[in-house]
């Protein structure tokens, strides 16, 4: 046990010395811009995580906060000013709507059967859409709208660090939010919320603290990911950015919070790899048929995702290397629910 | 003294069939009453609306005299309402202590604290794995359930009941498809509880010794409605129960038992 929790801090630690000296070490824009899209979307995939890995939920409609977040700091940067209060300034509010219509939304819904429930997130997510469409003096339509960053961030490394450094903190909440008696009972709820009922515990009110907490979170990812592109538009709202996040969640490994950021690496970096690859040939363009395909594979051989079968892995050789006979639970599961 | 618990006409139909049939029956407290009746005759749903997870046609449920038919199943818990499922209903994935843990959290009201670590409440943990020796589950504690065997996972049932520490215990079969070395534990556990006398036991329940050794009173339902409700002496020697039992499931124990 001792030997296990060090191993893992000394993992955690170097990652985060080489991705605090990486750009030191290679400051290629490119590299820089990459590892900033893979972090804005880890952070969006563990939000979506809180809901399908830990509470059980499926939610179709998770861009619209992703989105909330992306127009409130596009807007406010655009219309008022460019400066880092502002900014800040946008990522709270968003956040703050986007806590309150994931509230509203999960009150009103919550209660419903799963699917019924997946289908009104859609419903919601859609209707924002149209609004992101249709509020032309506001969001410019369609095609939506570039607008200037606050100055600090004209250098990209300091956003990099700005961004990592969110990504840091939010994990760190959200281990601490998941491993807190209430994020206990989230998992309770996945994993039978009737006998989590008959224990006296309300399962709406979880289930709506799980879509708040990830709402809020997805709505900060989307504000640094307006700023990461100085540019916004209805792309943000849509089923795509939903999918994004539930693959990534799915491949990396659902309620594991480490999984979704290893799925965001993966997916980010293959697809700009493949958008590389599409220069010289077309069929790459097709990346989504690429992911469909990765998709099934990692359903088929990673059931639990690639951090599930690499606990799985450990578990199995440290299992043949202790005692074989006792039955006792898979690390992975004792860490999540003892 | 006012009965704990009591029915007044309480009866559900599915459809045509009356599962729970105008049955009215009074729980006085500190009381262990079992309840038997051949398969089908309605007992689990008796439980279902008594816990609240099904409403009931007609009729109401009252604890301390007061209506329950406005509150929901979770504020039945809460009041005082605790029960066991017939068919073993736990949380698989988690550890046997996880699951024993999160009951004994409901309990102390530990219901939105959002970032302390869970490990810190000591006590919580505490309560749980004294529970789980209780039961002699303790050699298990981190397992996953899935891996118990049934009649371990009927243990841990009856100890995640016991952690809600209500002042009424609904027991739906806490012996059944279990071994026959493994019912003494389940009776003695029942036995304990009944010995430290602040709790008010209803017990469904197949087998006739176990229900001699632990009863105070018996209640019979037949076809969802009360045949009879009395002390074991009255319930083994009433005519009409005997009958209605003729070729049923209890004729062998009650041979065995005379
Ligand atoms: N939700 C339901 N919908 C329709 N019919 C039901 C429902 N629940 C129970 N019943 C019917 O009600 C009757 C009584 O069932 P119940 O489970 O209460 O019997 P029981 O006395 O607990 O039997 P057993 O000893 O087998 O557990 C049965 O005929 C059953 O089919
Ligand atoms: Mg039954």
């Amino acid at each position: 046990m001792k030997l296990k929790i060090s191993l893992r801090h000394i993992a955690f630690f170097l990652l985060f010395a080489i991705f605090v000296l990486l750009p030191f070490v290679n400051d290629s824009r490119t590299l820089l811009i990459l590892l900033t899209q893979i972090f804005i979307f880890g952070i969006l995939a563990m939000s979506y995580d809180i809901l399908l890995g830990y509470t059980g939920i499926v939610s179709f409609g998770h861009a619209m906060f992703f989105g909330i977040g992306a127009y409130t700091t596009a807007v406010m940067l655009k219309q008022m000013d460019n400066t880092l209060f502002i900014f800040v300034l946008s990522i709270l509010i968003g956040m703050l709507f986007a806590g309150f219509v994931s509230f509203l939304v999960g009150l009103l819904t919550l209660r419903l059967k799963s699917h019924f429930f997946a289908m009104l997130t859609l419903a919601f997510s859609g209707l924002f859409l149209v609004l992101a469409e249709k509020w032309r003096s506001v969001t410019y339509g369609n095609d939506g709208f570039t607008f200037r960053a606050p100055d600090v961030f004209r250098d990209r490394m300091t956003f990099y660090f700005f961004v990592f450094t969110s990504l840091v903190v939010i994990f760190l909440a959200l281990y601490r939010f998941v491993n807190s008696p209430t994020g206990r009972i989230l998992i309770a709820v996945r994993e039978n919320e009737q006998r989590t009922k008959s224990l006296g515990f309300n399962t709406l009110h979880y289930k709506v603290i799980a879509s708040v907490v990830a709402g809020i979170v997805a709505s900060f990812a989307g504000s640094l990911y307006a700023v990461s592109l100085r540019f916004v538009n209805t792309s943000v709202m849509t089923m795509d950015i939903t999918l994004d996040a539930l693959l990534m969640t799915i491949i990396g490994g659902v309620g594991t919070l480490v999984g979704p950021l290893l799925g965001a690496a993966v997916i980010e970096y293959a697809q700009h790899a493949l958008s590389g690859m599409a220069r010289d040939y077309p069929i790459f363009e097709r990346w989504i048929i690429f992911f469909g395909i990765l998709y099934i594979l990692a359903v088929i051989f990673f059931p639990k995702g690639i951090i599930g079968s690499l606990r799985l892995l450990i578990w199995k050789w440290r299992g043949k290397v202790k005692n074989k006979k006792t039955q006792v639970a898979l690390p992975q599961e004792k860490e999540r629910f003892e | 003294m006012e009965p704990i618990l009591h029915t007044d006409n309480l009866t559900i139909r599915f459809g045509g069939h009356t599962a729970v049939d105008r049955v009215n029956f009074q729980m006085p407290e500190k009381h262990l009453k079992a309840i038997i009746g051949p398969n089908g005759a309605g007992k689990t749903t008796f439980f279902n609306l008594i816990s609240g997870e099904l409403k009931p046609t007609a009729g109401d449920v009252y604890f301390k005299g007061q209506s329950l038919a406005q509150k929901s199943a979770i504020e039945r818990t809460r009041m005082g309402l605790g029960r066991s499922f017939q068919i073993t209903n736990v949380f698989p994935n988690l550890t046997v202590l996880e699951n024993v843990r999160l009951a004994v959290q409901s309990k102390e009201k530990i219901r939105y604290q959002l970032f302390r670590h869970f490990k810190s409440y000591k006590a919580i943990t505490e309560k749980a794995e004294e529970l789980l020796a209780l039961v002699l589950l303790d050699n298990k504690r981190d397992a996953l359930t899935t891996m118990l065997s049934h009649g371990e996972k009927r243990k841990l049932e009856i100890a995640m009941l016991l952690a809600l520490d209500t002042e009424i215990l609904l027991l739906d079969e806490p012996t059944a498809g279990m071994s026959l070395e493994e019912v003494p534990t389940i009776l003695e556990v029942i036995r304990t509880i009944k010995q430290q006398g602040d709790k008010t036991i209803l017990l469904i329940e197949h087998k006739m010794d176990m229900i001699l050794d632990l009863s105070d009173s018996i209640m019979v339902l037949f076809n969802g409605q009360l045949l009879a409700d009395g002390s074991p002496e009255e319930i083994m020697n009433n005519d009409t129960v005997q009958h209605a039992y003729l070729g049923g499931l209890y004729d062998e124990h009650l041979t065995d038992i005379k």
